[in-house]
């Protein structure tokens, strides 16, 4: 091919490259490995996460929860892992399905108006709804409670910081451990939302109903952020609720753990408010014979078109991973995903029991909770979850003080419908030993 | 010209998932519940009361017909050439696959301790390690979760930089300078970190305006470039050094997008240019899978200078070999995502560069490069090519040629399907009118090259002697040209029940 268009040799493919910028040496990074070889080594490395092969009870933004073998041959299939952006709808009607099925599934769960393709995750969703509120209402500060994600408050952080938003933090309740009442009492006539995480941090359901109606008569939005998507099959909608934008973590739904990504981030809202949304929207199109198929619209808010003015500056989203959610949500379905929630919380509730029983052991927030519990122990948390992974093999739950320096024996603890009675017991058995 | 199509397109029917559904049916199976009930902490008014209504009720063989005949609507790399310029869209290998699957990362817990997580901050590192040595930058973040989040981490630095070297007297600097062939993303990404944006011209030869860009940074309110290499034209900016001289000296910095770096790997490096920060597409250059849409990932690579700035935490490598995270950077820009970016793209990508080796590395970026020559050598007489310099990985032509007879660019995309192809990223960049913008990546060899080639100078022919036949392409596909328009005027973005 060199002959073919007259170069003597691959190096005058970079003439145009100045010769003092181009790398005179091999680069520095290893020779290549075969497959066997390579399978060998990332075998090795992760061999050496004891983490993974642990009896776990940690959740805090991520959850175990079962995936239906199916969901991985749908995602393997070369047709929709090897496919690009659907640009050409033509030939690309299968992602773009999946994408209209996926917005319908997020609506009808979170029980809002409209959703959008997918963000990159539920933090940076968060973060994209505080910007949108902002648009739409015009005002620049957002009220958070302490018992949000602490990493999602600090990409919120990240993302406001440039855009003249404040964002004000109020404390949560030490005694219900939710923040909905402390939330409601810190708008005012600047807000432009209320952002509240429920199931919160701690794992408190807040209610949702009392914000709406207190961000309402303030003129401000209602923002609900979820991580734990699997409380949808149980907890009253967001939208049922009043919520004016709704976004969560989609990772429960069908996708591993991967030591944090890729996950998914779901946006919803109301319909007044599509053309402010970030990010990819599929809608309904017709051909001239009359066929239905689907395209991508309202491409005038992004970034290809508007340029500096856009709603976000999203492109590539997260595809995949709601193909992944959507081949999960339609094999659970309507009852799976409501079984699902119900053993999660069944099953919380039966550790959290047992566990408040347990010497030295309490669980110090009253207010009403999914399938996660903070449990206050008899000694630091940290040292006490080192212990009992190192010589038990369980990882009992996420120590708070990693977040929260003043919180040093307290934990988290996530039960879901993949733990099963024995290792509930195991888990009791270990604390109180 | 006979022409022998690359694929052909089957078409079954097939019902959104919830025109399929019938109460009752499901497709999935949870063991018993083994814990007495109880009632609930969770009071009544915070209960689902509307029973899931509308979601789906299917069996399992329902669910994989519903996505397999879905599946068979769309095109992708493992069924031919995808040609779309700046998106790189090369094979992706399924070791990487199997990699991203074992157990001991894919079921590992992201709040899982330092020490009981140590081979996935390896992963991470060693990745880091081989991506300051492919820009030449040694300061890296991993967690952007995309080109675009890699962008507003890279220019939020840049920020953050001027606003601690120069104090209040910053608030002067904020403008930043973008060509006019940049993508998108670029100004949008620029605005999110407070800049206005001033668009800088390209010359007559596809080039950075160099006068244009004086004139610019003369006013002194220059905050940075956002400069793409190749730029979107596919062509070096060999001016790259005196660029960076330029805007160093106007007191700003150079952000390179490296959306194009598949025409760099192994042969130059930004570092080595004047770049001060950079992002890479991992779902490009590094083969991780586009999956109709994500999940990217979009690392940020910064010179020394500018490490501090850098999203926190750090993965950090300590003297006795173990890795940890690093928290304590108190002029980072803060945390850009939950976790540590898209990790399982981040085994895919370290998969690749091992796999390939440095010496496989320089060899694709040749092969990329040698690719998109051919197709620009070989579509020279029917095609017209604004630009008469050497194209680097990619390759601009434009429909001068066909438009006399009413064949447009969109038309010669669509016509090109019916050939068996996915079409060359279309009217991008948006200074060429009509461009059409090919890039063939290195995951192809000389026979379909030439399938294709052949393919578009039938089109061309056609284009003269039966333009309706172009005019109204795609023929043979499941739906023809949706009326987009009428989408976007009433839009429906959700089924709802009859």
């Amino acid at each position: 091919m060199l002959e073919a268009m007259g170069l003597g040799s691959a190096e005058a493919l970079f003439d145009s490259i100045p010769g003092d910028l181009r790398l005179k040496r091999p680069l520095n990074t290893p020779a290549a490995l075969s497959e066997i070889e390579l399978l060998d080594r990332f075998e090795q490395m992760g061999a050496r996460n004891a983490g993974a092969g642990r009896i776990s009870f940690m959740g805090g933004g991520a959850y175990s929860h079962y995936i239906p073998t199916i969901v991985d041959h749908i995602l393997s299939r070369s047709e929709f892992f090897t496919a690009y952006t659907p640009y050409q709808p033509e030939i690309s009607q299968g992602t773009l399905q999946v994408i209209f099925e996926f917005q319908t599934l997020v609506c009808q769960l979170t029980g809002m108006e409209v959703a959008n393709a997918s963000m990159y995750d539920g933090s940076t969703a968060l973060a994209e709804a505080v910007l949108m509120a902002e648009r739409v209402t015009k005002r620049s500060k957002a009220v958070a409670s302490t018992a949000t994600h602490p990493q999602y408050l600090e990409v919120i952080n990240t993302y406001v910081q440039h855009a003249g938003i404040h964002l004000e933090l109020v404390p949560f309740d030490e005694k219900t451990g939710q923040s909905w009442q402390a939330l409601a009492g810190a708008i005012d006539d600047e807000t432009a939302a209320l952002v509240v995480q429920s199931p919160n941090f701690f794992g408190c359901v807040e209610d949702l109903s009392a914000l709406a109606d207190a961000a309402h008569a303030k003129g401000a939005l209602l923002i609900v952020a979820i991580t734990e998507a699997m409380s949808l099959g149980l907890l009253k909608s967001p939208g049922a609720c009043g919520a004016d934008i709704v976004v969560a973590e989609g990772q429960s739904f069908g996708v591993p753990l991967s030591f944090g990504g890729p996950y998914v981030g779901l946006f919803a809202t109301r319909e007044k408010y599509a053309r402010q949304i970030p990010g990819r929207l599929v809608g309904e199109a017709y051909d001239k014979k009359g066929r239905r198929g689907f395209v991508l619209t309202l491409a005038t808010r992004e970034q290809h078109i508007r340029r500096e003015k856009a709603t976000s500056n999203i492109c590539t989203n997260e595809g995949l991973i709601a193909l992944a959610a959507t081949v999960y949500l339609e094999t659970m379905g309507r009852r799976g995903v409501q079984e699902a929630a119900h053993q999660c919380a069944q099953k919380a509730a039966y550790a959290a029991r047992a566990i408040a029983k347990l010497n030295g052991y309490a669980i110090p927030f009253t207010g009403p909770y999914f399938n996660e519990f903070v449990v206050r122990g008899p000694g630091r948390a940290v040292e006490l979850l080192a212990r009992l992974g190192k010589e038990k093999g369980i990882d009992a739950g996420i120590a708070l003080s990693r977040f929260m320096p003043d919180r040093p024996n307290d934990f988290l603890v996530c039960v879901t419908e993949t733990n099963s009675r024995e290792q509930i017991d195991r888990l009791i058995q270990v604390l109180g030993s | 010209m006979t022409i022998t199509k690359a694929t052909t397109h089957i078409s079954p029917n097939e019902q959104l998932i919830f025109e399929r559904s019938q109460t009752g049916r499901i497709g999935y199976r949870l063991p018993a519940l083994d814990v007495d009930e109880v009632e609930l902490s969770i009071p009544n008014e915070f209960r689902r009361d509307d029973d899931l209504e509308g979601m789906p009720e299917v069996s399992e063989v329902d669910v994989i017909r519903h996505f397999v005949r879905m599946s068979t609507w769309n095109y992708s790399i493992d069924l031919g050439m995808y040609p779309l310029g700046s998106c790189t869209m090369k094979y992706n290998s399924r070791l990487n696959e199997k990699v991203a699957r074992i157990a001991g990362f894919a079921n590992l817990h992201p709040l899982t301790e330092e020490h009981d997580a140590q081979g996935a901050l390896q992963v991470i590192y060693e990745l880091q390690q081989h991506l300051a040595e492919i820009t030449g930058l040694p300061g890296i973040s991993l967690q952007p979760a995309a080109g675009a989040h890699g962008e507003m981490t890279g220019i939020m630095i840049i920020r953050a930089f001027l606003d601690a070297r120069d104090g209040a007297a910053a608030s002067h600097r904020r403008t930043m300078l973008i060509p006019d062939s940049a993508h998108g993303t670029n100004p949008a990404s620029a605005h999110l970190s407070g800049f206005s944006v001033k668009t800088i011209r390209s010359t007559a030869e596809g080039l950075t305006d160099l006068d244009h860009l004086r004139e610019l940074c003369a006013h002194g309110e220059v905050a940075g470039l956002m400069l793409t290499n190749p730029n979107t034209l596919g062509l070096f900016e060999r001016n790259i050094k005196q660029i960076c001289e330029i805007v160093h000296e106007a007191g700003g910095l150079v952000y390179m997008d490296g959306a194009n770096m598949n025409a760099l790997v192994g042969i130059a490096r930004p570092g080595d240019m004047g770049v001060d920060v950079i992002h890479l597409n991992l779902h490009k250059t590094f083969s991780t899978p586009h999956g109709g849409g994500g999940p990217g990932s979009g690392p940020c690579c910064c010179t020394k200078e500018l490490e501090p700035y850098l999203p926190v935490p750090r993965i950090v490598k300590s003297s006795d070999s173990t890795y940890g995270l690093d928290y304590d950077q108190p002029k980072s820009i803060g945390r850009v995502k939950a976790f540590f970016g898209n990790y399982g793209m981040m085994l895919r990508a370290l998969s690749y560069t091992l796999t390939h080796g440095n010496d496989g590395l320089r060899e694709a970026t040749e092969a990329a490069v040698l690719n998109a020559r051919y197709v620009a050598a070989g579509l020279i007489e029917d095609y017209d090519k604004p630009f008469a310099g050497a194209p680097m990985h990619e390759v601009v032509f434009t429909d001068k040629k066909q438009t006399r007879k009413g064949v447009h660019t969109l038309d010669i995309a669509k016509r090109l399907i019916d050939y068996g192809f996915h079409p060359m990223t279309i009217y991008f960049p948006l200074i060429v009118q009509g461009a059409m913008l090919i890039e063939p990546t290195e995951s192809v060899g000389r026979q379909e090259l030439d399938q294709f080639i052949a393919a578009m100078k039938s089109i061309a022919v056609e284009a003269v002697e039966n333009p309706e036949l172009v005019l109204n392409a795609p023929h043979d596909t499941r739906v023809g040209r949706l009326d987009e328009a009428a989408a976007a005027r009433k839009p429906i973005l959700r089924w709802k029940p009859e």
